[in-house]
């Protein structure tokens, strides 16, 4: 099995072809065995099962966001508020309406991008920062039916989320749910990576890139933009329904700004358009707080003050990691991996 | 009736400290195309400076409102030379995400700093208030209300007359076309900061007084954001009356919607305001609009 040294692509078909060589797919394949085999050696620890799926619905929403945001560049902040939407249209339609779990994450994602796409049509006409208060109307709109709109969401009580059930087996617990997700998880990624490389995906990049030559060229913007949203808002919706009948409680307050925020500095961190640079930003962006406790955990004893205040200081550190990125490796996770990837392909002889 | 006007008048004061916010933001925007995300922390960083030089170290009122803007001066110079001259020339989704960090940076330091206890201002502003009739108004309120026009003014005639406020138009409307007539763009930067952090601050210490300090107060950074792009992201007079809109919008909602929805009509109802003038209006109300060619 050799490495290729170098590019030998001949064909358009080669350029965009998901398995770039053997030695990828090989990896791949190996990464998922170590994905599936995970849960199992740790199977005795609650903690890192819940870390581990916590990243996985991350990831999950990270690349509808990314495919809004990175792919046709359209600044949301109110991704956070559509995983509301899913996470609440799924346990309403499970509770109320008794459909079984699948037909929910379906049902809750389409919901969510009808939602989502009747807060895309303000996109036509605006741009930049006006389109991100636009989105943040959204995410503050859809905050307050949450909270008032007790018949269906139960208020600020929260509402109790039966667990996912597929044929009589019941996703319960963080064992048997990771592989739940890590389904869903691989499933989101794979529609994410074709979705880019067909028409669509490329519309997105000509109207990110320059909207006006992509409407001369004959993309229609308006259209292109909401289907945008529409998908960007189905995985939102998708991962909103997989936290719900993970967590079984939801509130308002697991969908508020800061969950917005968060997925904005996921994507950017891990690399705007690009669905690995999604992953990576997610598992990162849900792994810092994660270390920031084991740190102040392990030098508390020294510093009890660091619980008063950990609160505050993983705030600090979050915000302070989003600007080292940005002013650094503004291109994030993925170019970084993408630079140290190209190094190893042509080493020792790098010329 | 009565009621009504008493609301109203109300709605008019947060109103003119919504204004005197939105001045901040439009500022920075005006002249760096930035749209800041940390107004809201740097509010917050001049309300606690100010009162722990009162509270604290006894230093009369009127001293430490100068010392505190001086100091919000040299954070947004900071702030500028830190972060924000790096990213000068990048796209504006990171820019967002930079002020966003800066936010939260910013919230996280305050918190470490002055802890999270609402801490109150000594009584600075004469506590009697004013009686028109039946109508009353706490002097506070006439205090900001003068802020917030001063600025209007000293600023309009900044803008308009003065060679640096030329110059931020020059920079915010072509950075490049400013740098080639010789126009630094980095002193435009700093200058733009510390003025906005120096609004901030006085926002900040008047809502301190009203209110008291905790951290919530970064949340007016939020919710001046509305009147912003309502009055227009690049226009001085859409941000004073758009904060004046907003600020009426939030008391009519709390008459008439409160009752319909238990309360919390007044976050939202600006927010869908804004998303219809948006609709109609995709610059706001007096912003500049973009003519893009290829």
């Amino acid at each position: 099995m050799a490495i290729k040294c170098g590019v030998f692509k001949t064909t358009y078909e080669d350029d965009e072809a998901i398995w770039q060589t053997k030695v990828s797919k090989f990896w791949i394949a190996l990464l998922i065995a170590a994905l599936i085999a995970f849960p199992f050696v740790f199977q005795d620890s609650r903690y890192l099962l819940y870390v581990a799926n916590s990243v996985l619905i991350a990831v999950i929403a990270a690349i509808g966001l990314n495919i809004l945001t990175g792919f046709t560049g359209q600044i949301s902040l109110g991704h956070g508020a559509f995983m509301g939407v899913g996470a609440y249209a799924s346990g309403y339609f499970m509770t109320q309406l008794g459909m079984p779990f699948i037909v929910c994450v379906v049902a809750a994602g389409c919901v969510t991008a009808m939602v989502g796409m009747i807060f895309g049509i303000p996109s036509l006409r605006l741009k930049g920062l006006y389109l991100a208060i636009a989105t943040l109307a959204a995410q503050v709109i859809l905050e307050f039916v949450f909270v008032r709109w007790r018949d269906v969401t139960g208020g600020s009580q929260g509402m109790l989320v039966p667990p996912a059930t597929i044929g009589g087996f019941a996703f319960s617990g963080d064992f048997k749910f990771y592989f739940l997700a890590l389904a869903f998880t691989i499933l989101g990624v794979m529609i994410a990576k074709n979705i880019v490389r067909t028409k669509p995906g490329r519309a997105f990049m000509a109207i990110r890139d320059r909207y006006i030559s992509a409407e001369i060229i004959g993309v229609p913007l308006f259209q292109y933009k909401l289907i945008s949203f529409g998908i960007s808002s189905f995985y939102a919706g998708v991962a909103g329904s997989l936290w719900a009948h993970y967590i079984g409680i939801i509130t308002p307050e697991h969908f508020n700004v800061m969950v917005s925020i968060q997925y904005l500095s996921m994507i950017i961190i891990g690399g705007l358009g690009s669905i690995y640079g999604s992953i990576m930003g997610a598992l990162f962006m849900t792994l810092l707080p994660e270390g920031l406790r084991l740190l102040s955990g392990l030098f508390s004893n020294q510093y009890p003050i660091l619980i008063n205040i950990f609160g505050a200081i993983r705030e600090s550190v979050f915000g302070l990691v989003i600007i080292l990125f940005l002013i650094f490796e503004p291109d994030g996770l993925a170019a970084r991996w993408k630079t140290i990837k190209n190094y190893w392909k042509l080493w020792p002889f790098s010329y | 009736m009565e009621s009504i006007l008493q609301s109203l008048i109300s709605g008019i004061v947060v109103g003119s400290i919504y204004a005197l916010i939105a001045l901040g933001f439009v500022l920075i925007y005006k002249s760096t195309a930035v749209i800041n995300f940390a107004q809201g922390e740097l509010l917050m960083f001049g309300a606690y400076l100010c009162l722990t030089l009162v509270v604290a170290f006894k230093i009369p009122f009127w001293i430490a409102f100068f010392a505190t803007l001086i100091a919000a001066a040299l954070l947004g110079l900071l702030l500028e030379r830190l972060f924000l001259r790096p990213m000068i020339g990048e796209p504006a989704i990171s820019i967002i995400m930079l002020t966003i960090g800066l936010a939260s940076l910013l919230q996280g330091m305050i918190h470490v700093t002055w802890g999270s206890e609402t801490m109150v201002y000594p009584a600075i502003f004469p506590t009697e208030p004013l009686r028109f009739g039946g109508l009353v108004i706490s002097q506070v309120y006439l205090y900001s209300i003068f802020f917030a026009g001063l600025c209007l003014v000293l600023f309009n005639l900044f803008f308009r007359f003065s060679n640096s406020g030329i110059a931020m138009r020059a920079v915010a409307n072509d950075q490049q076309a400013a740098q080639s007539m010789g126009i630094s763009i980095k002193k435009i930067f700093a200058i733009a900061w510390a003025i906005a952090a120096v609004v901030a601050a006085v926002g900040g210490i008047l809502i301190g007084n009203i209110n008291g300090v905790n951290t919530s107060l970064s949340g007016f950074g939020l919710k001046v954001f509305p009147a912003v792009i309502l009055g227009g992201l690049d226009s001085i007079p859409g941000a004073i009356l758009g904060g004046f809109i907003i600020g009426l919008l939030e008391a009519l909602s709390g008459i008439y919607l409160d009752p319909i929805f238990e309360g919390g009509s007044k976050e939202v109802v600006p927010f869908i305001v804004l998303v219809v003038v948006l609709m109609i209006k995709p610059y706001g109300l007096f912003g500049t609009e973009e003519i893009e060619k290829i």
